[in-house]
């Protein structure tokens, strides 16, 4: 499904991914994980071309996202994004925010697409919300009228950067919850995540990266009771000990 | 001081004001209705990642910037308005709408800096493309911030539109010239004239303030 190849990137001198080789088959959630500036961010990014690579290739459905040929606006109208920091629009309400690429980008009918994403946003928790403009919700609802935005495209892959991590912590297990129950779907997914309980109990598989290299991937049962490389252990050692 | 105030001239000559008026209202609306496209396709210019286009951008800015308005519109209305039979209504319209446009474009250059990059990358990362991002995006929060100093520029504009009566356009300014030149009531013909343009430029930032203040629920 997604098929990252000996991809490098750097920016400028700096080389921040190198070599990276990963294959996220359809309807697995891969978890990614590491320390502060190993590049989970970057790579993530690479994957709907938010970023731009020096080396290798990365495909999703055999299409190659860096192709000069291929039609990104396409591409990513399939792939939905989450960010840490929400990013929704401030002068659209809630529903607004959900429809406006349906509407804009597949030309989906508007009284359809309206139908559709208070379906979404009500599975969601936010059935209330629909004419809240982002500045009225709290950081949790935000999240997750941003999750429902990036379902009303109908994503084959959903991709999430470190989506809890700007939220309250009474907030984190609302959010958590919605990507739960996306995961139970069969949606392909990558989440960057800083949530080991989480990462553990939905995740297929770990991807611990560090200094801008895949240093492990494994099950999570593997991976936490029995890590392989010391980079590993040193960091499950730090992040479970608190 | 002995000057007697009689209000009379303007009473009797209100229909002339009235013409002159509708005349300075009629300029500046276009001229303004103008210089907003202008002002966000050279704003958008001058950020595009393409080197002539921001370059051409800049330069109109710098140009413009470096005329006096003055200069510019009797320029326009002596080379352009000579060669292609532009009026002198129009000579000042377009004078006008050039000269504001390089300051709105400035002001919409700094309104889409001013919106967050995330913003772009969301709207980017749902399939939209670039002009789509602008559009729905990125300049209706932007436009919304520069709400106050777009809203200076217009009143500027009005104010500035009364130098169109160096070409020989008969606004509301040049009435009171003409009035003053046959009636010599100097004090109540510029006293009026003073309140009429305070009049408009205070009506038009009310409007812009109450579009502000709908929008600021939103931040
Ligand atoms: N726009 C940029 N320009 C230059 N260097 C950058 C840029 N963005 C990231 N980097 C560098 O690339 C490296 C990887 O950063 P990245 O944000 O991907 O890390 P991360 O694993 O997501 O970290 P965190 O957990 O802190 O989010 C870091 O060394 C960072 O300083
Ligand atoms: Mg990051």
């Amino acid at each position: 499904m997604i098929s990252i190849r000996n991809v490098s990137k750097s920016y400028g001198q700096v080389k921040v991914l190198h070599d990276i080789d990963l294959e996220i088959p359809q309807s697995q959630v891969f978890a990614l994980i590491g320390p502060s500036g190993a590049g989970k961010s970057t790579l993530i990014r690479t994957i709907n071309a938010l970023e731009d690579i020096q080396e290798g290739e990365i495909l999703i459905d055999g299409v190659s996202v860096h192709d000069k040929k291929t039609d990104i606006n396409k591409l990513r109208a399939n792939i939905g994004f989450v960010f840490q920091s929400f990013n929704l629009y401030p002068h659209l309400t809630a529903l607004e925010n959900v429809t406006i690429a349906p509407v804009n980008v597949k030309n989906a009918n508007k009284k359809e697409a309206e139908e559709k994403g208070k379906e979404l946003l009500a599975s969601l928790g936010l059935g209330d919300k629909f004419a809240s403009y982002p500045g009225q919700l709290s950081g949790g609802q935000q999240q997750r009228v941003a999750i429902a935005r990036a379902l009303a495209m109908d994503p084959k892959v959903m991709l999430f950067d470190e989506p809890t991590s700007a939220l309250d912590p009474e907030m984190v297990k609302e959010v958590l919850d919605a990507i739960r129950k996306l995961a139970a779907t069969g949606m392909t997914m990558a989440v960057v995540t800083h949530e080991m309980g989480f990462a553990k109990e939905i995740c297929n598989q770990i991807v611990f990266m560090a200094e801008g290299k895949i240093v492990e991937v494994a099950e999570p049962k593997e991976f936490f009771s029995n890590p392989k490389t010391d980079r590993a252990q040193d960091f499950l050692a730090k992040v479970l000990n608190h | 001081m002995n000057y007697q105030m009689d209000w009379s001239v303007i009473t009797d000559n209100f229909d002339i004001f009235m013409e002159g008026l509708l005349v300075t209202l009629k300029i500046s609306a276009l001229s303004l209705a103008i210089s907003i496209p202008i002002g966000i396709i050279a704003g958008l210019c001058r950020i595009s990642r393409n080197r002539v286009l921001s370059f051409l951008a800049a330069s109109y800015v710098e140009v413009i910037r470096g005329i006096p308005l003055l200069v510019l519109l009797l320029w326009i209305f002596f080379v352009l308005g000579k060669f292609m039979k532009l009026g002198s209504f129009w000579s000042a319209v377009i004078g006008l709408a050039v000269f504001s446009g390089a300051f709105v474009a400035e002001i919409v250059r700094a309104g889409i800096q001013s919106v967050p990059r995330g913003q772009m990358e969301a709207a980017r990362s749902s399939g939209m493309n670039y002009f789509q991002a602008m559009k729905l995006i990125i300049l209706p929060q932007a436009l919304r911030k520069v709400l106050p100093p777009l809203a200076s520029q217009f009143i500027i504009l009005i104010k500035d539109s009364s130098l169109a009566s160096v070409i020989a356009v008969v606004d509301l300014s040049l009435v009171g010239h003409n009035l003053v030149a046959t009636t010599f009531r100097v004090l109540e013909v510029w006293t009026f004239i003073a309140a009429v343009y305070f009049v408009i430029t205070f009506s038009l930032s009310q409007i812009i303030r109450y579009f502000e203040r709908k929008y600021r629920v939103l931040e």
